[in-house]
Protein backbone atom coordinates (compact mmCIF):
# COMPACT_ATOMS: atom_id res chain seq x y z
CA UNK A 1 0.00 0.00 0.00
CA UNK A 2 2.01 3.28 -1.18
CA UNK A 3 0.92 6.19 -1.09
CA UNK A 4 -0.93 6.81 -4.28
CA UNK A 5 -3.44 3.86 -2.59
CA UNK A 6 -3.84 5.87 0.88
CA UNK A 7 -4.37 9.14 -1.06
CA UNK A 8 -6.59 6.93 -3.32
CA UNK A 9 -9.04 5.52 -0.29
CA UNK A 10 -8.92 8.99 1.84
CA UNK A 11 -10.72 10.37 -1.09
CA UNK A 12 -12.93 7.62 -1.84
CA UNK A 13 -13.48 7.88 1.75
CA UNK A 14 -14.44 12.21 1.28
CA UNK A 15 -16.42 11.67 -1.50
CA UNK A 16 -18.89 8.83 -0.17
CA UNK A 17 -19.33 10.86 3.23
CA UNK A 18 -20.11 14.02 1.38
CA UNK A 19 -22.39 12.78 -1.15
CA UNK A 20 -24.19 10.68 1.78
CA UNK A 21 -24.42 13.89 4.06
CA UNK A 22 -25.99 15.58 0.95
CA UNK A 23 -28.83 13.30 -0.75
CA UNK A 24 -29.92 13.41 2.95
CA UNK A 25 -30.21 17.02 3.79
CA UNK A 26 -33.41 18.74 4.38
CA UNK A 27 -31.85 22.03 3.94
CA UNK A 28 -31.04 22.54 0.18
CA UNK A 29 -27.80 24.78 1.11
CA UNK A 30 -26.57 22.48 3.54
CA UNK A 31 -27.12 19.97 0.60
CA UNK A 32 -25.32 21.86 -2.35
CA UNK A 33 -22.70 22.73 0.31
CA UNK A 34 -22.07 19.28 1.15
CA UNK A 35 -21.94 18.63 -2.94
CA UNK A 36 -19.46 21.17 -3.88
CA UNK A 37 -17.37 19.13 -1.71
CA UNK A 38 -18.28 16.09 -3.19
CA UNK A 39 -17.00 17.34 -6.71
CA UNK A 40 -13.81 18.76 -5.37
CA UNK A 41 -13.11 15.12 -4.02
CA UNK A 42 -13.97 14.05 -7.57
CA UNK A 43 -11.48 16.81 -9.43
CA UNK A 44 -8.45 15.53 -6.56
CA UNK A 45 -9.46 11.72 -8.05
CA UNK A 46 -9.25 12.89 -11.39
CA UNK A 47 -5.70 14.61 -10.59
CA UNK A 48 -4.45 10.99 -8.89
CA UNK A 49 -6.04 9.42 -11.99
CA UNK A 50 -3.98 11.12 -14.62
CA UNK A 51 -6.54 13.69 -15.80
CA UNK A 52 -4.84 17.13 -14.67
CA UNK A 53 -6.78 19.17 -17.11
CA UNK A 54 -10.31 17.18 -16.41
CA UNK A 55 -9.20 17.79 -12.94
CA UNK A 56 -9.48 22.13 -13.81
CA UNK A 57 -12.70 21.37 -15.89
CA UNK A 58 -14.19 19.14 -12.72
CA UNK A 59 -13.35 22.71 -10.56
CA UNK A 60 -14.66 25.28 -12.76
CA UNK A 61 -17.85 23.85 -14.25
CA UNK A 62 -19.34 21.57 -11.63
CA UNK A 63 -17.65 22.87 -8.21
CA UNK A 64 -18.09 26.33 -9.73
CA UNK A 65 -20.58 26.98 -12.07
CA UNK A 66 -23.27 24.66 -11.38
CA UNK A 67 -22.94 24.68 -7.64
CA UNK A 68 -23.31 28.43 -7.68
CA UNK A 69 -26.36 28.08 -10.19
CA UNK A 70 -27.97 25.61 -7.61
CA UNK A 71 -27.64 28.18 -4.86
CA UNK A 72 -29.18 30.66 -6.52
CA UNK A 73 -31.79 29.30 -7.65
CA UNK A 74 -32.12 28.03 -4.27
CA UNK A 75 -32.05 31.88 -2.94
CA UNK A 76 -34.40 33.11 -5.56
CA UNK A 77 -36.64 30.19 -4.80
CA UNK A 78 -36.90 30.77 -1.48
CA UNK A 79 -37.06 27.03 -0.83
CA UNK A 80 -34.52 26.37 1.74
CA UNK A 81 -36.40 25.97 4.74
CA UNK A 82 -39.65 24.81 2.87
CA UNK A 83 -41.34 21.81 4.26
CA UNK A 84 -40.48 18.98 3.11
CA UNK A 85 -41.93 16.42 4.43
CA UNK A 86 -39.79 13.69 7.24
CA UNK A 87 -38.28 11.12 6.60
CA UNK A 88 -41.29 8.94 5.02
CA UNK A 89 -40.08 4.95 5.13
CA UNK A 90 -42.70 4.21 2.21
CA UNK A 91 -40.50 6.66 -0.03
CA UNK A 92 -37.35 5.85 0.73
CA UNK A 93 -37.83 2.39 1.28
CA UNK A 94 -38.08 1.14 -2.32
CA UNK A 95 -35.57 3.70 -3.42
CA UNK A 96 -32.98 2.28 -0.62
CA UNK A 97 -34.01 -1.08 -1.74
CA UNK A 98 -33.43 -0.79 -5.92
CA UNK A 99 -29.88 1.37 -5.23
CA UNK A 100 -28.45 -1.92 -2.73
CA UNK A 101 -29.73 -3.90 -5.85
CA UNK A 102 -27.95 -1.89 -8.08
CA UNK A 103 -24.97 -1.66 -6.01
CA UNK A 104 -25.29 -5.79 -5.87
CA UNK A 105 -25.24 -6.34 -9.26
CA UNK A 106 -22.50 -3.78 -10.03
CA UNK A 107 -20.20 -5.33 -7.26
CA UNK A 108 -20.57 -8.66 -8.54
CA UNK A 109 -20.44 -7.80 -12.31
CA UNK A 110 -16.72 -6.38 -11.03
CA UNK A 111 -15.65 -8.79 -8.90
CA UNK A 112 -16.30 -11.60 -11.23
CA UNK A 113 -13.96 -10.04 -13.86
CA UNK A 114 -10.33 -11.12 -13.54
CA UNK A 115 -9.54 -8.29 -15.21
CA UNK A 116 -10.78 -6.01 -12.31
CA UNK A 117 -7.95 -6.87 -10.25
CA UNK A 118 -5.27 -5.71 -12.42
CA UNK A 119 -3.89 -2.39 -10.56
CA UNK A 120 -3.97 0.64 -12.28
CA UNK A 121 -0.48 1.96 -13.46
CA UNK A 122 0.45 5.40 -13.21
CA UNK A 123 0.15 8.04 -16.12
CA UNK A 124 -0.38 11.40 -16.93
CA UNK A 125 -2.47 13.36 -19.88
CA UNK A 126 -0.73 16.24 -20.00
CA UNK A 127 -3.31 19.07 -20.69
CA UNK A 128 -1.22 19.59 -24.38
CA UNK A 129 -1.73 15.99 -25.53
CA UNK A 130 -5.25 15.58 -24.24
CA UNK A 131 -5.99 18.71 -26.49
CA UNK A 132 -4.56 17.52 -29.22
CA UNK A 133 -6.04 14.46 -29.04
CA UNK A 134 -9.57 15.75 -28.53
CA UNK A 135 -8.94 18.44 -31.49
CA UNK A 136 -8.22 15.93 -33.95
CA UNK A 137 -10.43 13.08 -33.14
CA UNK A 138 -13.42 14.79 -31.76
CA UNK A 139 -13.89 17.71 -33.52
CA UNK A 140 -17.04 16.75 -34.77
CA UNK A 141 -18.48 15.85 -31.64
CA UNK A 142 -16.64 19.21 -29.62
CA UNK A 143 -19.06 21.60 -32.10
CA UNK A 144 -22.08 19.70 -31.44
CA UNK A 145 -21.39 19.71 -28.13
CA UNK A 146 -21.01 23.48 -28.31
CA UNK A 147 -23.99 24.09 -30.04
CA UNK A 148 -25.93 22.35 -27.77
CA UNK A 149 -24.95 24.57 -25.37
CA UNK A 150 -26.24 27.27 -27.36
CA UNK A 151 -29.72 25.48 -27.91
CA UNK A 152 -29.77 25.15 -23.96
CA UNK A 153 -28.72 28.81 -23.58
CA UNK A 154 -31.51 29.69 -26.25
CA UNK A 155 -34.56 27.63 -24.48
CA UNK A 156 -33.37 28.56 -20.91
CA UNK A 157 -33.99 32.28 -22.78
CA UNK A 158 -37.28 30.79 -24.14
CA UNK A 159 -38.70 29.30 -20.60
CA UNK A 160 -37.33 31.91 -18.31
CA UNK A 161 -38.60 35.01 -20.16
CA UNK A 162 -42.52 33.46 -20.31
CA UNK A 163 -43.52 36.77 -21.96
CA UNK A 164 -45.91 37.80 -18.81
CA UNK A 165 -48.51 35.01 -19.57
CA UNK A 166 -47.52 32.82 -16.85
CA UNK A 167 -46.99 35.06 -13.94
CA UNK A 168 -50.43 34.12 -12.56
CA UNK A 169 -49.61 31.97 -9.93
CA UNK A 170 -47.18 33.98 -8.79
CA UNK A 171 -46.90 33.15 -4.81
CA UNK A 172 -47.80 35.77 -1.75
CA UNK B 1 1.08 1.10 -8.99
CA UNK B 2 -2.38 2.97 -7.33
CA UNK B 3 -5.50 0.56 -7.01
CA UNK B 4 -6.86 -2.32 -8.44
CA UNK B 5 -8.75 -1.66 -11.21
CA UNK B 6 -12.02 -2.73 -9.54
CA UNK B 7 -11.69 -0.39 -6.25
CA UNK B 8 -12.02 2.39 -8.51
CA UNK B 9 -15.35 0.94 -10.47
CA UNK B 10 -17.08 0.21 -7.38
CA UNK B 11 -16.40 3.56 -5.94
CA UNK B 12 -18.28 4.82 -9.16
CA UNK B 13 -21.04 2.43 -8.62
CA UNK B 14 -21.32 3.68 -4.93
CA UNK B 15 -22.12 7.09 -6.00
CA UNK B 16 -23.76 6.28 -8.80
CA UNK B 17 -26.55 4.53 -6.48
CA UNK B 18 -26.32 7.65 -3.80
CA UNK B 19 -27.17 9.64 -6.44
CA UNK B 20 -30.09 7.28 -7.98
CA UNK B 21 -31.54 6.93 -4.06
CA UNK B 22 -31.38 10.99 -4.14
CA UNK B 23 -33.45 11.06 -7.35
CA UNK B 24 -36.03 8.24 -6.16
CA UNK B 25 -36.75 9.36 -2.90
CA UNK B 26 -36.28 13.18 -2.89
CA UNK B 27 -39.67 15.09 -2.95
CA UNK B 28 -38.26 18.17 -4.03
CA UNK B 29 -37.35 19.02 -8.01
CA UNK B 30 -34.30 20.62 -7.16
CA UNK B 31 -33.03 17.69 -4.83
CA UNK B 32 -34.33 15.31 -8.13
CA UNK B 33 -31.80 17.19 -10.64
CA UNK B 34 -28.87 17.23 -7.78
CA UNK B 35 -29.37 13.37 -8.03
CA UNK B 36 -28.93 12.96 -11.71
CA UNK B 37 -25.99 15.42 -11.46
CA UNK B 38 -24.12 13.02 -8.68
CA UNK B 39 -25.10 10.17 -11.51
CA UNK B 40 -23.44 11.94 -14.53
CA UNK B 41 -20.61 12.62 -12.09
CA UNK B 42 -20.26 8.77 -11.23
CA UNK B 43 -19.94 7.86 -14.89
CA UNK B 44 -17.52 10.74 -15.66
CA UNK B 45 -15.28 8.86 -12.68
CA UNK B 46 -15.76 5.33 -14.33
CA UNK B 47 -14.75 6.65 -17.58
CA UNK B 48 -11.31 8.36 -16.14
CA UNK B 49 -10.66 4.90 -14.65
CA UNK B 50 -11.21 2.65 -18.02
CA UNK B 51 -8.60 5.73 -19.56
CA UNK B 52 -5.95 5.07 -17.36
CA UNK B 53 -6.60 1.18 -17.14
CA UNK B 54 -6.22 0.78 -21.00
CA UNK B 55 -4.07 3.85 -21.09
CA UNK B 56 -6.42 5.52 -24.28
CA UNK B 57 -7.48 9.15 -24.00
CA UNK B 58 -11.06 8.05 -25.49
CA UNK B 59 -12.50 7.95 -21.78
CA UNK B 60 -11.11 11.28 -20.78
CA UNK B 61 -12.41 13.03 -23.84
CA UNK B 62 -16.02 11.36 -23.12
CA UNK B 63 -15.30 12.90 -19.73
CA UNK B 64 -15.33 16.29 -21.40
CA UNK B 65 -18.91 15.99 -23.25
CA UNK B 66 -20.59 14.05 -20.43
CA UNK B 67 -19.07 17.37 -18.78
CA UNK B 68 -20.69 19.58 -21.33
CA UNK B 69 -23.99 17.84 -21.84
CA UNK B 70 -25.25 18.03 -18.04
CA UNK B 71 -24.07 21.82 -18.10
CA UNK B 72 -26.84 21.99 -20.41
CA UNK B 73 -29.14 19.83 -18.58
CA UNK B 74 -28.62 21.68 -15.57
CA UNK B 75 -29.37 25.04 -17.36
CA UNK B 76 -32.72 24.07 -18.75
CA UNK B 77 -33.77 21.91 -15.66
CA UNK B 78 -33.36 24.77 -13.61
CA UNK B 79 -35.13 26.72 -15.83
CA UNK B 80 -37.80 24.23 -15.89
CA UNK B 81 -38.09 24.27 -12.37
CA UNK B 82 -38.45 28.03 -12.00
CA UNK B 83 -41.32 28.28 -14.84
CA UNK B 84 -42.93 25.58 -12.49
CA UNK B 85 -42.55 27.15 -9.64
CA UNK B 86 -43.48 30.18 -11.01
CA UNK B 87 -46.79 28.91 -12.31
CA UNK B 88 -47.77 27.09 -8.98
CA UNK B 89 -45.35 28.21 -6.16
CA UNK B 90 -43.93 25.05 -5.26
CA UNK B 91 -41.36 22.89 -5.88
CA UNK B 92 -42.84 19.68 -4.50
CA UNK B 93 -43.70 17.16 -7.10
CA UNK B 94 -46.99 16.05 -5.74
CA UNK B 95 -48.99 20.04 -5.86
CA UNK B 96 -48.53 19.73 -10.02
CA UNK B 97 -52.39 18.06 -10.40
CA UNK B 98 -53.77 20.85 -12.95
CA UNK B 99 -54.24 18.53 -15.06
CA UNK B 100 -55.96 16.40 -12.60
CA UNK B 101 -59.78 16.47 -11.73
Amino acid sequence: MNIYAVTFYLIAAVILAATALAITQRNLVHAVIYLIISFLGTALLFYLLGAPFLAAVEVIIYAGAMMVLFLFVVMILRVEKAGEPKFRPGQWGPAILLGFLFLLVVAVLVFKDPGSRATLQKAVAMPRDFGHFVLQRYFLALEIISFLLLVALLGVLHIVQGKGRERTGEPS
Amino acid sequence: MIVPYGHVYLLAGMVFSMGLVCTLARRNLIMTLIGVEIMMNAAAIAFVAAALRWQQLEGQAFVLFIIGVSAAEVAVGLALILGAYRRTGSVDPDSYNILKW
